[in-house]
Formats: C-alpha cells, sequence, structure tokens
C-alpha cells in the first residue's frame, strides 16, 4: 500500500476567534500505482491536504503513512522557545524532513514561478542536491526529468529558466520536483492556464511517467473532461471531508450531488442524462466523447436496421 | 465600434525583421457586439488587445476605436476611456486598499466631480453584484470577486466598449463563471460592445462573433456553430471544440445525419430524437 | 495566518474620534508629541495621561488592546530605562553604590519619566493608526504635503505609493509563503543552518519574490494606464477630506491642552 491517512484532521488557528476547520477526520487509503484526481471547490481542503502529505503542514490530529513511513511524526518544531535547540534535534527534524520529501514530490499550482537559478540544470537539481545526491546521480537524475517533461538535456541544460515559453518553464518546474523521484507525485492543477494544446501536452507526460515508472500519482483539478480521461479514481472534498470515491464512471453519475457542492460533471455525462430523460435508454456511467459516440452508433443503428 | 485595417505588429525588441506579432488584421466590430477572441498561447490575441487600447502603438496599419485613430497621442486618453480593460491577473489591476476607493480610480483620474464618482462607483458595484462588498480590502476577496471589482473599475468610467484580456485565465470554475456571467449581463443588458479573449471554448458558445487567431493571422471567423464545426481546422491549431460539438461532428463523419453545428446538450439530444 | 496582517493596526468602530479629518488628527498628534517634551513635572504628566486617557476613552478602542502594541517595544522601554538609571549623574550622594555602578537619586527619577514618556509616546502614535484608516492616512498626508508641492515635493507620488505598498504587502506575504512551501517542497531548509548557510538558503526564496514583484509592477503599471492614471494633475477624489464641527471641539481641546503643559 503507498499512502495511508488515519482520522486526519486540520484547524488553523485553533483556540482563536478565527479558528477554522480545514480537514475533518478523513480516513484514506491509496495503493501504489493508482492515479488519483482530488477534486472539490476552493476552500474544500484539499490544497491543506496535499500540503500536510508533504509534510508542509503538521495535522492537528491523525497520522499519514507511505509506504510504511509515518510522515507525520517527528515534524514537531520545537515549541518551548527558552530552551535553545540543540544541534542534534534540528538535524533530527531536517533529516525526517527530507525523508519525507525523498517519499512524496509536490508540485504547486504555477510552479514556474518558483524557479530562480541562472539554468535549467541547476534549477532542477536544486531538489534532488537538498536530498544529498552524488553529483553524478543529480546529473543522471536531472536528464530523466528532463525527458520525461519532453525538454531536450542538450538543448536547454544551459538556457535560462527566465527566457522560456510559459509552458516550457512550468515543465523545467514539474521536471525538478520528477528529479526528486518520489514514490508518490501530487500535482496542484498543473494545466491551470494553460492553453489546450499545454495541457494535453502535459497531463500526457504524467500519464507515461506513471505508466512506466508505476508510481501514485495524485493531481488536483478543477476540469472534470481532464479527470475522465486520465484519472482511474476521483476523490471528491467538500467541507474538509471526503464526499465522494470511486471511479469517474460511478463519480460523474452523481450528478446532483456534484452540482449541489459547486461542482460540475463533463458535458457528456450532461448530455447521456438529458438523452436518458428524452427516451434513451444509454449507460449512465459514459462520460467521455469516445464511449458515446459507441454507444449511439448501436442505437442508430438499430434504428436504421 | 472598433475597426483595423491592415495592422501589423512587430515587438521593439523583436531582432528577426520579418517576424510580426500580428499580420494583416483587418476587422470590424460594430456597436453592441460579443466577439470572442479563441487562439492558444502566443498567438498574438493578448498582443491585439493591447493595441485596441493603446498600449502598443500599430507597426504598420491603422487602429480606430469609436472613429478615434490610436496611433494619435492626443487622442490616447479618449480612447481609454471609451475601450477600456479589464486583465488576466486579478492581483495586479486592483490599486487601492478598498473596494470601493478601487472602482473610483478610473473616475478619479477623469477628473469627475466627487459627487458624480460616488454615484459612478455605486451604480458600478451594482452592476457587478458586489455593492455588499465596497468597504472591503481585496485581498479577503476570491479570484471571481476580484476581477468583479476590477471590472467595476472599468464600468464606472463608462465606457463604450470592454476589452476582457483571458480574465478567467487564473480563475477556478465557480469564479470564471461569475465572470461570464458578468460579461454576459453587461452585453445583453446594458448593450455594452464586448471584445473577449479567451482559450476557454465554452466560453465562446454564447458569442455573436468568433475570430481565431493562428501565428498572429486571423484564421477562421463567423458565428459559433460556423466556427466549431470546423473541427479539424480547430484541432489542427490546437484549440478544442465542446464534447457535444465533438461529437456531433465525429457522428456527421460516420454518415449519420447528425448536424455538425450542434453546440449545446439540447440542441444533440432535439438532433438525435429526430432520429428516433 | 499572513494574510490577516494588517499594517498599522486600525481598529474598525465608530466613534468621534474616527469622524475626525484625518488631517487634524496628525497635526494633533505631532502638536502631542511635541507636548510630551515639555513636561517634566508629576503635575504635567498627569494632565498627559488624563488627557490621553479620555482620547482613548472617546475612541472606544480597548486599553488593552492599545496596551498589547506595547509589548514589541517593552524591551527597547527596559533598556532606556536601565540606560539613564545607571548613566545619569547626581549632585548628592549616591543611593547605591557597587564597583563602578553608582546610581543617583536623579537618575531613578530621570529613568522614570523617560519610561513614562517613551509609553505615552508609542500609545498617542497608535492611537493615530488605530483611529484612522490607512486610507484617510494617506490621503491626509497627501492633502498635508501639498503645500509643499511648489517646492518640488512630490506629494501625490509619495501617497500614491503610500497606497500601492498597502495594498500589495498581504498579496506579497501571502506570495512569500506561497513560494517558500514550493522550495521547502524541493527539500529547501530555511531553518538550521549558521547566518552564513540561512542567509544562502533566502537565494530560492528572493529570486522568484523579486522577478514577480516586478511583474506585478509591471502590470500594474499598465492596468493603471489603461485607467487613464497620468499623476495627480487633473485628479479629483471619492472622498474629499472636509472638516467638521467634530475638528473644532478637538481644536479647541487641543490648544487647551498645549496651555495647560506650557503653564505647568
Amino acid at each position: 500500500m503507498s499512502i495511508k491517512i488515519m482520522d486526519l484532521t486540520h484547524v488553523y488557528d485553533l483556540k482563536t476567534p478565527n479558528e477554522t476547520i480545514a480537514i475533518n477526520h478523513i480516513d484514506l487509503e491509496v495503493e501504489t500505482g493508482e492515479f488519483i484526481g482530488l477534486i472539490g471547490h476552493t476552500g474544500s481542503g484539499k490544497s491543506t491536504l496535499i500540503q500536510q502529505m508533504n509534510g508542509l503542514l503538521k495535522p492537528t490530529s491523525g497520522e499519514i503513512i507511505i509506504s510504511g513511513y509515518n510522515i507525520t511524526e517527528g515534524l514537531n518544531r520545537p515549541i518551548n522557545k527558552k530552551k535553545k535547540v540543540t544541534k542534534a534535534e534540528s538535524t533530527q527534524r531536517k533529516k525526517r524532513l527530507i525523508e519525507v520529501r525523498k517519499r512524496v514530490g509536490l508540485v504547486f499550482q504555477y510552479p514556474e514561478y518558483q524557479l530562480f537559478e541562472e539554468t535549467v540544470e541547476k534549477d532542477i537539481a536544486f531538489g534532488p542536491i537538498n536530498l544529498g545526491l552524488e553529483e553524478a546521480e543529480v546529473k543522471l537524475r536531472v536528464k530523466n526529468a528532463m525527458e520525461v517533461v519532453g525538454l531536450d538535456y542538450e538543448a536547454y541544460k544551459e538556457r535560462s529558466p527566465f527566457e522560456l515559453s510559459g509552458g516550457q518553464k512550468r515543465r523545467v518546474a514539474i521536471a525538478g520536483v520528477l528529479a526528486m523521484k518520489p514514490e508518490v507525485l501530487i500535482l496542484d492543477e498543473p494545466t491551470a492556464g494553460l492553453d489546450p494544446k499545454g495541457r494535453d501536452e502535459i497531463l500526457g507526460q504524467i500519464k507515461s511517467l506513471h505508466a512506466n515508472e508505476k508510481i501514485t500519482v495524485i493531481i488536483v483539478s478543477h476540469s472534470m473532461e481532464d479527470m475522465a480521461k486520465v484519472a482511474s479514481r476521483l476523490i471528491v472534498m467538500n467541507k474538509g471531508m471526503i464526499v465522494l470515491d470511486g471511479t469517474p464512471k460511478i463519480v460523474f453519475k452523481q450528478i446532483d450531488l456534484l452540482e449541489e457542492i459547486g461542482l460540475a460533471v463533463p458535458q457528456i455525462s450532461y448530455l447521456i442524462r438529458a438523452l436518458n430523460t428524452a427516451g434513451f435508454s444509454m449507460d449512465e456511467t459514459i462520460n467521455t466523447v469516445e464511449e458515446a459516440k459507441d454507444a449511439l452508433i448501436q442505437i442508430l443503428n438499430k434504428r436504421i436496421g | 465600434m472598433i475597426k483595423t485595417e491592415g495592422l501589423f505588429f512587430k515587438y521593439d525588441d523583436e531582432k528577426d525583421e520579418n517576424k510580426y506579432a500580428l499580420k494583416n488584421i483587418n476587422l470590424n466590430i460594430v456597436d453592441g457586439e460579443f466577439v470572442v477572441i479563441i487562439g492558444h498561447n502566443g498567438s498574438g490575441k493578448s498582443t491585439l488587445s493591447k493595441l485596441f487600447n493603446g498600449i502598443y502603438y500599430p507597426t504598420d496599419g491603422k487602429i480606430y476605436i469609436d472613429g478615434l485613430d490610436t496611433s494619435d497621442e492626443s487622442q490616447i486618453w479618449e480612447i481609454r476611456k471609451r475601450a477600456g480593460m479589464v486583465f488576466q491577473n486579478p492581483d495586479n489591476q486592483l490599486v487601492a486598499t478598498i473596494v470601493e476607493e478601487d472602482v473610483a480610480f478610473g473616475p478619479e483620474n477623469l477628473g469627475l466631480p466627487s459627487e458624480e464618482i460616488r454615484a459612478r462607483v455605486d451604480e458600478a458595484l451594482e452592476s457587478v453584484k458586489m455593492s455588499a462588498f465596497k468597504r472591503k480590502p481585496p485581498h479577503h476577496l476570491s479570484g471571481g470577486q476580484k476581477q468583479r471589482v476590477a471590472i467595476a473599475g472599468i464600468l464606472a468610467m463608462k465606457p463604450r466598449c470592454i476589452i476582457f484580456d483571458e480574465p478567467t485565465a487564473m480563475l477556478d470554475p465557480s469564479g470564471r463563471k461569475e465572470v461570464m456571467q458578468t460579461i454576459a449581463h453587461l452585453n445583453k443588458d446594458e448593450k455594452m460592445t464586448i471584445v473577449h479573449i479567451t482559450h476557454f471554448m465554452d466560453e465562446a458558445v454564447e458569442a455573436d462573433r468568433i475570430l481565431v487567431m493562428d501565428e498572429g493571422e486571423i484564421v477562421l471567423e463567423g458565428k459559433p456553430k460556423e466556427v466549431f464545426s470546423q473541427v479539424e481546422k480547430l484541432k489542427e491549431i490546437g484549440l478544442d471544440v465542446p464534447q457535444v460539438t465533438l461529437l456531433s461532428f465525429e457522428l456527421n463523419q460516420m454518415g449519420y445525419a447528425v448536424n455538425k453545428e450542434n453546440l449545446t446538450v439540447d440542441e444533440l439530444v432535439e438532433n438525435l430524437c429526430q432520429l428516433k | 495566518m499572513l494574510r490577516d496582517i494588517t499594517i498599522g493596526q486600525y481598529y474598525s468602530v465608530q466613534s468621534k474620534i474616527h469622524q475626525m479629518d484625518p488631517r487634524f488628527k496628525i497635526i494633533a498628534s505631532m502638536l502631542y508629541l511635541i507636548s510630551l517634551f515639555l513636561v517634566n513635572q508629576i503635575i504635567a504628566y498627569t494632565a498627559v495621561l488624563i488627557f490621553i486617557g479620555s482620547v482613548i476613552k472617546l475612541s472606544k478602542v480597548p486599553i488593552n488592546y492599545i496596551l498589547k502594541g506595547l509589548k514589541p517595544v517593552f524591551m527597547l522601554i527596559i533598556f532606556a530605562f536601565l540606560i539613564n538609571v545607571f548613566l545619569t549623574s547626581g549632585t548628592g550622594d549616591p543611593i547605591f553604590k557597587f564597583g563602578f555602578v553608582t546610581i543617583y537619586l536623579e537618575g531613578v527619577e530621570r529613568a522614570f519619566f523617560m519610561a513614562i514618556r517613551l509609553v505615552l509616546l508609542i500609545i498617542g502614535t497608535s492611537l493615530l493608526t488605530l483611529t484612522t484608516s490607512p486610507i484617510e492616512l494617506t490621503d491626509g498626508i497627501e492633502y498635508l504635503l501639498s503645500p509643499f508641492k511648489k517646492i518640488g515635493l512630490p506629494a501625490h507620488e509619495l501617497a500614491m505609493m503610500m497606497t500601492i505598498a498597502l495594498r500589495f504587502i498581504p498579496t506579497l506575504l501571502e506570495e512569500t509563503d506561497k513560494i517558500m512551501k514550493a522550495q521547502m517542497a524541493r527539500g529547501a531548509d530555511f531553518e538550521s543552518g549558521n547566518l552564513m548557510n540561512r542567509a544562502k538558503a533566502l537565494i530560492p526564496l528572493l529570486v522568484p519574490l523579486f522577478i514577480s514583484a516586478f511583474r506585478r509592477a509591471d502590470e500594474l503599471a499598465m492596468a493603471m494606464e489603461a485607467r487613464c492614471y497620468r499623476g495627480g494633475e487633473g485628479r479629483t477624489r471619492l472622498n474629499v477630506l472636509r472638516y467638521s464641527s467634530l475638528d473644532l471641539y478637538g481644536l479647541f481641546v487641543m490648544v487647551l491642552y498645549l496651555a495647560v503643559c506650557i503653564i505647568l
């Protein structure tokens, strides 16, 4: 098993008038190699959840175990300010965090805004170097990561990341996390702001990475059409809780529930529902253009024949 | 309202002599029209919008906004007053620390008396349904709300036309919906001329006319039905079509009597029912 | 959370003090500061205390809230107190003598007044920001400085810069938080190491932050121009500052207060 989340809760501004519950007693299990779409409107708790899975936020209570390693343990920053933090303590904490980041890679929204190095190669190498890897290994990983995102190593390694186009910058930033070779890759809206072509390229690269490396992928997305295409399992969050969890076919059947919490379903799902109301009897789990086409051809052939 | 004649544009820092960001654009957008310009990143659509507002000047050719020539510097403020512009990043276009002060920014620049500014601010905020937030600081608002405040800021200058430069690109679905509803309201109820630039194809369905840009040129132009039914051409330049249109197109290609021009779920359902 | 930081801490309630004209409040605060350096008698300090106490009462800002603002400068006050205690030499017999440390009665007295003066000074200035919103404050400054435009002081530009700074502080704080987290996800360490290492660790934070700030500035300039901004010339305002009868009463009280301070 890849990820196990037990009774996870996160409260911001605990014990103040602004207290808000971002995550409310979540239990979740993810198998290695799953491709998950995490869906929910802004403020549903999904960003809090992914930051916890990367050790950036410490849960108020509960545990997250990534392939047997409890990542929520030992993250406590020394709270007692009067007591001087011993070097050993801080090294210990640092080590634990590095262990977490070796396992879970997190690509933030608009990751191109975190590029800072002079060259593409140096920027991608930032993560692996922080993990304490050897120079040769770092170079190899940078090369591989660039290959995955479709950037030619020789052509781009010496270029400044700031001269690249928006889509290329985004790919350099994603490569920076891929080079850390995480077992679980989490991407927060990796296609936000891209045009259809850029979006399809990045989704395609993530998909083939998932197929080749057998890693677990979690994508946070607003695009139901994209999720219907790539994800094998959808997790829908609302008000800090998981409200739906299952294959896209099962989840997109719940049109009313999804709309109630401010989400939508692919246009095809709406079409199927409307057709069924109009007297067609179609499989209500259809949610892609291809499936709808095949089903309609059958029906139309029958009518004509 | 907006007219261009043989418009060419090249960026000043472009080294390549022959690389134009815009090539031979001839347009005529009439009063009250809702025009959507689509194209992928780098197709020249944003550049074009900045020329409409006199932020850039044409390298060759002419642009007339409401009859005024944008290359005439003495007219520039009048042009900006008549053709307002809303940008992509909601954070980077709000100036003041309080919503109503921000909406007042434009009219203040026009030198209007304060009673007039007050009336316009209230009216503009009402129009985008943000009156309840007028004393709030912008950073407490959602992306969609910020963008509506930005729209109100333009409305308060009483323009005849608003150019939207990818106003929904950075928003979540509910923010996008808010902004699209606001745009539709301005066009239908307030009879405002709208130029909306986007790469979300579903936002173009309601337009009076769609212009498709690629490599600095207008490659397709027409009513939504006419443009979207060109599925192959759109795919070739890397653009999407709504799923219903794609499905209709593919069924049509296979010889079924399905109309390629179906844009909405209802249209396709009705079409399929007839085949029954 | 970072986004809740409000610079100058404006306390939003309706009160007579809040309603006063910002220009008057700025000038009154300055006069108050001057008055603090005029007084040096217990009785005069009592007058100041009564004055500032009544202003606080009128402003409806809870006294605890104001005292909380003293916390960060508490060390500074203690320091000023001790410096005065130890370094003032007196004429009479020292009240305490140990090694090279000698404390005179005058020293204690002076230190005591100095501390009180500092506390009153901080309370006075924080009252100004607590009862005046940043926007009013900027407006007030712009109006007060505008006579100096003739000698080349860019009053409008200064005020505009202040407004934009206030507007973008929360945005940039949020952004800092985001970039920091993104770099931490890539294994960056902002917490441990010696000073040199920590300074170096800031590069992955500062470079993106600067680039983003410049991009924002660029876009904002374009958006402002598109909204017909061309400097302060010919600009009008939504809210025009007007003195009211409240300010007249305030002025009366202020003159009375200053007179008392000078006499005492």
